[in-house]
């Protein structure tokens, strides 16, 4: 990543500044930056190539209209997700219901456009965390070495040993969920129990990164130069590690959805009250034989949804690693 | 490699105490009374229940708790449930069938990850390598359950290639297809990544001089580049054992497998922590000593790697 700076030639006077204190040598230019003069950076750059990737394009309409239909679902149907009619039960799709109905009679289509919301928080949430905590930690125990690297390392091995299902499924149970528990409540913990055991991954990721940066040569110049540790992190080390964890990030997220759905379908992740793919999906599980279309639908916008984050994921890895190109 | 071995194995004390009494610590807090229901009709007799809090010291603070739980477990006692069923004889009931599965998830994973991989990456661009992109991010995109309940639909109910759930005794044959779904996502990652490093490793300089002295093209493959691209495979097949063995929970359901997954579910709701804990302790042990092993195998897959 290079970092160029616009250095004004000395003698010329900034006409932003008159006063006394003003010194023209080595002086940083106030105002906007020149833009054409700017080289661009590899974020500028991964952009510019993203615009012409027809994967990130396919997968960013498909996330803007998944993300829209959580926004605000009355946009996309009429018919309430909670509004059941018994003796509809379980009938096929149709022209006054597309996909069909399901075991209560609720109408699958509305159900479907309802649980995006939930699907997706918990996603964006649990992904937010995962973020936060993993590179936190990931760039503490980079960044400082030797005692705190080992302690984190240890720490980090042992949230690493616990299979990730069966912690999901001890924290959730420790902390559980019925059907008094306000919506926001229980997405919240499910994203946060997400977040507490998926960390490890991102933390290596920043870890490595971090290692890698710290003994280059601009570096060890910020750092004689008496930068400190926090300006060292932030100007230097962060941008270098922003990449890949923009990449896992999108990754995880796709993953994490599928996750949600089948902690909702071991019955400890979202609860019935909440509307949600994993919820729906589980419940259809039991009808599969006889009345696939409950399964079908939730199950594919699932899937698509993952599918869109992956996609994204990887068209934003291809155009930021110059080397898989 | 001796003492790499030995602080390896040092490194693991403190990982597995803080992964045992992490476990402990949320078994513990686990809401609920453990003896609800377990006297019949009526309510468990404050005499039982007060001789069952002393027996298993239920009324001492966690961390005492935790100190004598450990010192058992050191001697190799894992304790026994409330109900005085011996933890380690229910391990011991149901490891073998969960490790069972688990290695046949993983040789599918290699073999068909592997393969699949391997093909896509030498034909880059080609109509096979598309396939495999697509294929196996179609795989990783449905949740493993949905696979596994359209699985044991159509190849189990509808087509009768294969048994529709699993025998006590839990036979190879029984165990392919809920194998094979326990491996569908790994698979997609094992062809996914062999087909990324490959390709990588097929423009490295030491492949243009393999070349250049004349080796076969099946050779310089077969022999320098895939050795060298497994690096990034084994670790993550190492790293995804855990996952196989805790994950098989959803498969070991649908397809009515007595395993590991399904016990600790079971143990969970029903507040036995001394089963919790064992077993999750058997599994987190697996996993680091499998995850050592990988570590140790870098260096034969890639001459260039030493231990200190």
């Amino acid at each position: 990543m290079t970092e160029t700076r616009v250095v004004q030639p000395p003698g010329v006077p900034d006409p932003h500044l008159t006063g006394p204190a003003q010194t023209p040598v080595g002086r940083q230019p106030r105002g906007p930056r020149h833009r054409a003069s700017k080289p661009r950076s590899l974020l500028v750059d991964a952009w510019h190539d993203l615009r012409r990737s027809p994967v990130f394009i396919a997968s960013a309409v498909v996330i803007a209209v998944l993300v829209a239909m959580a926004a605000f679902p009355g946009l996309f149907t009429s018919a309430s997700p909670t509004y059941c009619d018994l003796t509809f039960s379980r009938q096929g799709p149709s022209a006054s219901a597309w996909f069909g109905y399901d075991v209560q009679g609720c109408d699958v289509y509305a159900r479907t456009i309802y649980g995006a919301r939930a699907s997706i928080l918990v996603g964006v949430l649990s992904t937010l965390g995962i973020v936060l905590i993993g590179a936190l930690i990931g760039m503490f125990a980079g960044f400082y070495g030797g005692w705190v690297d080992a302690v984190l390392s240890r720490f980090l091995e042992i949230f690493y040993g616990i299979p990730f299902l069966l912690g999901g499924i001890l924290v959730l149970s420790s902390f559980p969920s019925g059907a008094g528990t306000p919506q926001w409540v229980t997405i919240g913990k499910v994203s946060l129990a997400l977040a507490v055991l998926g960390w490890t991954a991102l933390a290596r990721i920043m870890r490595s990164t971090v290692l890698q940066v710290r003994h280059a040569e601009y570096v060890q110049a910020a750092r004689g130069l008496g930068a400190s540790g926090a300006r060292l992190l932030r100007r230097h080390v962060l941008p270098n590690a922003m990449a890949s964890v923009i990449v896992y990030a999108t990754i995880i997220l796709g993953v994490l959805i599928a996750t949600e759905a089948t902690l909702s379908y071991l019955g400890i992740g979202l609860q019935p009250p909440v509307v949600s793919w994993g919820v729906d999906i589980s419940h259809a599980t039991t009808y599969i034989r006889q009345s696939p279309h409950m399964l079908l639908f939730p199950a594919t916008f699932l899937s698509v949804t993952v599918l869109a984050f992956i996609m994204l994921g990887d068209a934003v890895r291809d155009a930021l690693d110059p080397k898989l190109r | 490699m001796g003492r790499y071995v030995a602080r390896r194995l040092l490194q693991m004390i403190p990982v597995v105490i803080g992964t045992t009494f992490l476990i402990f610590a949320l078994v513990w807090a686990l809401p609920g009374d453990p003896f609800a229901g377990k006297c019949g009709d009526r309510p468990c007799p404050p005499d039982y229940v007060a001789a069952m809090t002393n027996k298993f010291s239920l009324d001492e603070p966690l961390p005492l708790q935790y100190l004598a739980y450990l010192g058992r477990l050191v001697q190799g006692d894992f304790g026994a449930t409330f109900s005085g069923q011996s933890v380690a004889d229910a391990l011991v009931r149901v490891f073998p069938t969960t490790v069972k599965l688990a290695l046949l998830a993983i040789a599918i994973e290699v073999i068909i990850g592997i393969a699949a991989g391997v093909v896509a990456a030498l034909r880059r661009g080609s109509f096979t390598d598309t396939l495999v992109l697509v294929s196996t991010l179609v795989v990783i995109s449905i949740p493993i359950f949905v696979i596994g309940y359209a699985l044991q639909f159509l190849l189990g109910i509808n087509l009768g290639l294969f048994p529709v759930t699993v025998s006590p005794a839990a036979r190879l044959y029984e165990l392919v297809m809920p194998a094979f779904v326990l491996a569908s996502t790994s698979l997609a990652y094992v062809a996914r990544l062999m087909r990324a490093n490959l390709a990588e490793n097929l423009r490295a300089d030491y492949v243009r001089t393999a070349t250049a002295k004349g080796l076969s093209q099946r050779r310089v493959v077969g022999v320098h580049t895939v050795r060298a691209a497994l690096i990034p495979v084994v670790t993550f097949i190492g790293a995804d054992l855990g996952a196989l063995l805790g994950g098989s929970i959803v498969v070991e359901g649908i397809f009515n497998i007595d395993g590991v997954g399904g016990l600790i579910f079971d143990s969970v709701r029903r507040y036995e922590g001394a089963m919790v804990t064992g077993a999750v302790t058997v599994l987190v042990l697996i996993f680091l000593l499998v995850n050592l092993l990988v570590d140790l195998l870098y260096a034969v897959l890639d001459p260039r790697i030493r231990y200190d």
